[in-house]
């Protein structure tokens, strides 16, 4: 996730405080993990740097700054850039799990009780995701399915292996 | 779903119809059916010939259904072209009855190629044997029967197969002796009315003048108009027609249906490949014309076959050859033509309220819910106008009967009745609720479509409200057929009687009888006509003539009550008034004239010599006493030692047996003796009522129809119930994973059969009494039973029982929980 | 395959907690053995997916632990009582007065209403129909499709039908509910949906839930899952 662009886009409705900020990126997008807010500090003054947006004003006081930040009009079009610009979907081709078949194949340790235990495993979190989700508001669901469709990608894969395992061992040789 | 949506997709299916032309799926199908534009005849003939292909491609389920409505239209059509056959078949045996009557030479002198003959009579076992006994007069070339190449010769016999066959079985000795002549050659096939007839020809040396029937040369050409059967009984047939092949019609227009609703279903599928609406139920009727196609193949092959059997089966004591049983042109053309049509006609109509739709079939709910009462009432109405118009018009007098417009009338209040059934069911399913599980189960699934059932049971509705009406008429109408013969069968038990030339054969006669096996008691008179002596007065019309009825004590107490009775005694009887058959009675010590009065050929009588007798003037007069034949006997009755038997002229020896019970066959015993006195005696069983026959085979016919027609019905029912249970198979193993008991389910079959069938029977009861009672005003009597419809009602709720208990196996093997495994 | 056998002797050491227990079950249609020696155990309020491949004896295991089927050789205890010696008409009873049954479709009678479908089983157990209806318009509203009680189930949509057979099921208080892939002809927010009111419901009512699915979403709102490989089952808390 790109945080700069995400803390651009929050600006766009109006001008904040830097610790405004970090509340309203923690409170929509940072379920898992809040943002330290020296990771805002760094991004704001990248953002400066780059003309995307401009220091609105300085309040005096004795905390650390308040600096208040507006977005500019090229602040704006990097938002509308960013988009409008798909996401590249990730092909997931280096998968520890199939490394660790392999191995286990090649090792001669057990390949289906590895894949029984991460099946477990990863059915033990969709459960856990499941709990928070029945009782979660919309935006909970809507991480927790998320993270959960994924999980069931990797499930199915875990399956799927499991089935073919005989063939993966004698194609690795093993 | 709604409206607009289903015009929607309408349209988009017909513009993609174009593109559909060139096909992905099955490219010759699609063709076919996505040239939807060609309209007219050829249009037509396209559509039904598809669908015609699909009846028989269909797969196996396509093919049991196909299979199902070929084997009820079969049956259908062989019932019909059996009936098509009966007018061809009865004439032929009127013909062939005709080409074997001698032609009588009426008062012409014998020749050297006359023969005198008698026609005889008997029945052994229960059949009735025929003969004819000839004697020729002269040594000349005489002409033969149909069948033979000359008369038998003396002691000869020629007899049909079935009479062969029958002198050939090991236990015929009884019939032997009483056909005591060699057989000597077999009558062949045209010689007989029909294959089992049992008839022989015979030469007889004793036949003479007296004994014989007449004298002949040739054989055929007279024309013997049969008895009329008067107006009464005409109707009666007529009724029994409509009746029996009402519901035949019925069963045929239901079978061309058989698994209809599923075949609609499948025809979605077309509407996805962009057949429009028309063409779909062209092809739906087209698979309904192949299976009636086929069926008319079956019913010819079914015919075919019932023709070859023809000879092995017999019905009403009636057989027939199979040439004879040829349908009327005419009406074998109407049905095949009748058939095909209508099945077209029938699919039309049921799916008027269907719409198939690419996505499936979908019931018009609201065509449906306003199913409309008035054009249904229309039909019976004008019926029974029709008939009203005749009312008082059918009476026993008259021959003819107006039988068009009775037909009409009759079967369009049958078509009538038959048409409210589906609004009945409706009306009244869908005011039913509540119950246990079962009955609302059943409720709930009629209400949903009730038009299925309605259909199969509206048949049944048809045959029981003709039936009842028949019935209604039967009743009524009974008294004038059967006549009450007022003998009475407890007191004796056969009766012979012979015209003799005089009476001193008599006492040899009972003799004989009393020596018979298995004669318990034989009551034998002779008797004969006395007159007043003298010429005839100025003021008579003839002379004044009584009876005189000779036999012993014991016979003459079973005619008057005797004070006391012994050899030598006379008495005479005084008529009651009413009866007033002898216009004269002898007072004691008057003499009578025992000589019978002849006439010439030129019709007056012949003077003859009187022979005179006087009644003793001890004679005393006594009253009457019914005899077991039901005969009232007046005049003289005197005791053997009376009167010179030898001087009575041509009397009628009379003998009445009392058989043994215990003794079997001691009928065929008594007909042996009688044949053996006399070739030609008769022996007839003493019964205290009887119909006459034809009545009676018209009622036996009507049983045999109806059961037959039933039958059909409850096939046709049984096959609808099991369609639905068949797709319902999945849900009826969820009910059994549930815990639903055999019973609730079975239950529910029983109502789901019961509720349709029952409100049916209401329907046809109503309509049947209605029917039965303009029927009798038709004939002008009275309604003689109310009840009649208990039995008819009885059949149908038999039928639900059979159809419920029939389909109980199946429903059982579909409630496994393998069922669950089809997904 | 022994191990896992040896992992199931484990399990079935405690007996006396399970509510319905399976041991070594045999079961073959024709040739093909669907199960073969597998065992299974269920606690009170517990929510047990059985996952596995196609055809690899989810739904056969589900029968026969209901008293559907009755297995070729092996046990299956229930309230100290064993399905497997009992009669039909006795496993008739028992499914109609202990169990609930939710299936993939077509288990809705299309004639009766959605309120008379969820008042089949009480009035089967003979109750009357009004008090049936009653009780049978409570659960609708429970599982939130009240408002098409008056509908046929041809009128409805698929998840409003499943969330009526749902509350079929569970409207005779069963002890167990037996579902057969219940989601399995739903997308996934209707298929969500009503696994959230089965489990939530039954967790309620403490009912048992045997749940056979292969989508492994519909399996996290289980407490514990089984796979069912080769006829035989395996514990997947036991593989940990």
């Amino acid at each position: 996730m790109s945080i700069g662009h995400t803390l651009l886009g929050l600006l766009e409705s109006g001008p904040r405080h830097g610790y405004d900020l970090k509340r309203a990126f923690d409170e929509k997008f940072g379920h898992d993990r809040p943002l330290h807010y020296g990771q805002v500090y760094s991004t704001m003054s990248r953002l400066l740097r780059n003309g995307l947006v401009d220091v609105d004003g300085i309040e005096p006081g004795d905390g650390p700054e308040r600096k208040r930040y507006a977005i500019t009009e090229a602040g704006i079009a990097d938002v509308g850039q960013w988009l409008t610009q798909p996401e590249k979907p990730e092909p997931y081709l280096q998968s520890t799990l199939y490394t660790k078949v392999v191995l286990a194949l090649l090792t001669g340790r057990s390949a289906a009780g590895l894949l029984d235990t991460q099946r477990a495993e990863h059915l033990r979190m969709m459960r856990v995701l499941t709990d928070r989700k029945r009782g979660g508001d919309l935006a909970d669901q809507l991480v927790c399915d998320h993270a959960l469709f994924h999980l069931e990608a990797d499930l199915r894969w875990l399956e799927l292996t499991a089935a073919r395992l005989d063939r993966l061992a004698k194609e690795v040789g093993a | 779903m709604n409206n607009s949506r289903r015009t929607a997709v309408n349209n988009s299916l017909r513009t993609r119809s174009g593109g559909l032309r060139t096909g992905a799926v099955d490219p010759g199908r699609a063709i076919e059916v996505g040239r939807t534009e060609a309209t007219g005849v050829r249009g037509w003939v396209r559509d039904l010939a598809l669908g015609a292909r699909f009846a028989v491609t269909g797969g196996r389920r396509g093919w049991t259904r196909t299979a199902l409505t070929a084997i009820g239209v079969g049956l259908g059509v062989s019932l019909l072209l059996v009936a098509a056959s009966l007018p061809h078949a009865l004439q032929s045996r009127d013909a062939r009855e005709d080409d074997r009557r001698v032609s009588a030479l009426d008062g012409k002198p014998p020749s050297d190629r006359s023969f005198l003959f008698a026609e005889t009579e008997t029945r052994y076992r229960g059949d009735v044997i025929t003969g004819t006994v000839f004697r020729p007069d002269g040594r000349g070339p005489t002409a033969a029967p149909p069948g033979l190449t000359r008369l038998p010769g003396p002691g000869e016999m020629a007899v049909s197969p079935a009479l062969a066959e029958l002198l050939a079985s090991p236990d015929s000795a009884l019939l032997k002796n009483r056909l005591p002549y060699r057989t000597t050659v077999t009558i062949g096939d045209t010689g007989l009315i029909g294959p089992g007839e049992l008839r022989y020809y015979a030469g007889v040396t004793s036949l003479d003048d007296d004994s014989a029937d007449g004298r002949g040369d040739a054989f055929g050409g007279v024309k013997q108009q049969g008895e009329p059967l008067g107006a009464v009984l005409l109707l009666v047939i007529l009724m029994a027609c409509v009746a029996l092949l009402m519901p035949v019609a019925v069963f045929i227009a239901t079978a061309v249906r058989f698994g209809g609703e599923q075949r609609d279903r499948r025809l979605a599928a077309l509407r996805l490949v962009g057949a429009d609406r028309a063409t779909t139920r062209r092809i739906a009727a087209g698979e309904s014309l192949g299976g009636a196609l086929l069926g008319l193949a079956a019913g010819a092959v079914l015919f075919a076959l019932a023709r070859l059997s023809a000879s092995e089966v017999t019905i009403w004591d009636v057989n027939a050859f199979s040439v004879d049983i040829v349908p009327n042109p005419l009406l074998a053309v109407l049905i095949s033509a009748a058939v095909p049509i209508a099945s077209v006609a029938v699919t039309l109509f049921a799916l008027r309220d269907v719409a198939i739709e690419p996505l499936g079939v979908v019931r018009n709910a609201a065509a449906s819910s306003s199913r409309r009462v008035w054009w249904r009432l229309l039909a019976p109405a004008v019926g029974l106008a029709l008939l009203l118009l005749q009312a008082g018009e059918v009476t026993m007098g008259s021959a003819d009967i107006a039988t068009y417009q009775i037909a009409a009338g009759a079967i369009l209040v049958l078509i009538g009745v038959t048409v409210l059934v589906p609004w009945l069911v409706e009306a009244v399913v869908s005011r039913l609720d509540g119950g246990p599980v079962p009955w609302q189960l059943a409720i709930r699934r009629l209400q949903l479509s009730s038009g299925t059932a309605a259909r199969a049971v509206s048949g049944i509705v048809v045959a029981a409200a003709g039936a009842i009406a028949l019935q209604m008429l039967f009743t009524s109408v009974e008294s004038r057929f059967t006549l009450s013969t007022g003998a009475d069968s407890g007191r004796a038990q056969l009766s012979s009687r012979a015209d003799v030339r005089d009476g001193s054969v008599a006492p040899r006669v009972f003799e004989a009888y009393a020596g018979t096996k298995g004669v318990d008691a034989v009551f034998g008179t002779i008797e004969a006509t006395i007159s007043r002596p003298g010429p005839r007065r100025a003021d008579e019309d003839f002379i004044p003539f009584t009876r005189l009825t000779v036999g012993d004590c014991p016979s003459l107490r079973e005619l008057a009550s005797l004070p006391s009775c012994e050899d030598g005694d006379v008495f005479t009887v005084r008529e009651k008034r009413e009866l007033n058959s002898y216009p004269y009675l002898p007072r004691a010590g008057e003499r009578v004239d025992l000589a019978e009065e002849r006439l010439g050929p030129d019709g007056e009588p012949l003077k003859t010599e009187a022979v005179l007798w006087r009644v003793p003037a001890s004679a005393e007069q006594v009253s009457m006493r019914t005899g077991p034949m039901g005969e009232q006997t007046g005049g003289v009755l005197a005791t053997p030692s009376a009167v010179d038997l030898a001087k009575l002229s041509r009397p009628t020896v009379s003998t009445l047996l009392r058989l043994d019970a215990e003794v079997p066959e001691a009928e065929e015993y008594v007909r042996n003796t009688a044949a053996r006195l006399d070739p030609l005696a008769q022996v007839d069983a003493l019964h205290d009522t009887k119909y006459t026959s034809q009545f009676a085979s018209v009622r036996t016919g009507l049983f045999v129809g109806a059961t037959l027609t039933m039958l059909l019905i409850g096939a046709s029912l049984l096959v609808s119930t099991l369609e639905q249970l068949r797709d319902r198979r999945r849900l009826l193993s969820v009910l059994v994973a549930f815990g639903t008991r055999r019973a609730t389910l079975s239950w529910s079959v029983l109502w789901q059969t019961a509720i349709p069938v029952l409100l049916g029977l209401t329907l046809a009861v109503l309509g049947g009494l209605v029917l039965g009672v303009v029927l009798l005003a038709m004939v002008g009597e009275p309604v003689a039973d109310w009840w009649v419809f208990l039995p008819v009602t009885g059949v149908g709720v038999a039928l639900i029982l059979l159809v419920t208990l029939l389909s109980l196996p199946p429903l059982w093997r579909m409630m496994r929980p393998e069922g669950l495994r089809t997904e | 395959m022994s191990g896992q056998h040896s992992d199931m002797s484990q399990q079935h050491s405690e007996p006396a907690q399970a509510l319905l227990s399976a041991c070594d079950l045999r079961k073959a249609y024709g040739p093909t053995p669907a199960l073969a020696g597998a065992s299974f155990a269920i606690r009170a309020g517990e929510v047990v997916a059985v996952m596995g491949p196609s055809g690899s004896g989810k739904s056969t295991l589900l029968h026969c632990l209901a008293g559907i089927v009755r297995p070729d050789s092996g046990t299956i205890g229930y309230g100290g009582r064993d399905l497997t010696a009992m009669t039909d008409a006795e496993r008739s009873t028992l499914r109609r007065t202990e169990f609930g049954f939710v299936f993939q479709f077509g288990q809705l009678v299309p004639e009766l209403s959605c309120a008379e479908n969820v008042a089949l089983p009480l009035r089967l157990s003979g109750a009357g129909r009004k008090a049936a209806e009653r009780t049978a318009f409570e659960w609708l509203e429970r599982l939130e499709v009240d408002d098409v009680g008056r509908k046929r189930p041809g009128e409805v949509s698929g998840g409003q039908g499943q969330r009526v057979a749902v509350a079929r099921a569970l409207v005779a208080s069963p002890r167990v509910v037996f579902a057969d892939e219940p989601t399995g002809a739903l997308d996934s927010l209707n298929g969500e949906r009503v696994m959230r009111l089965l489990t939530d419901a039954a967790r309620q009512t403490s009912a048992a839930v045997v749940l056979v699915t292969h989508e492994a979403r519909v399996a996290a709102y289980s407490d514990r899952e089984v796979v069912v490989r080769d006829g035989t089952v395996r514990d997947m808390a036991g593989a940990l």
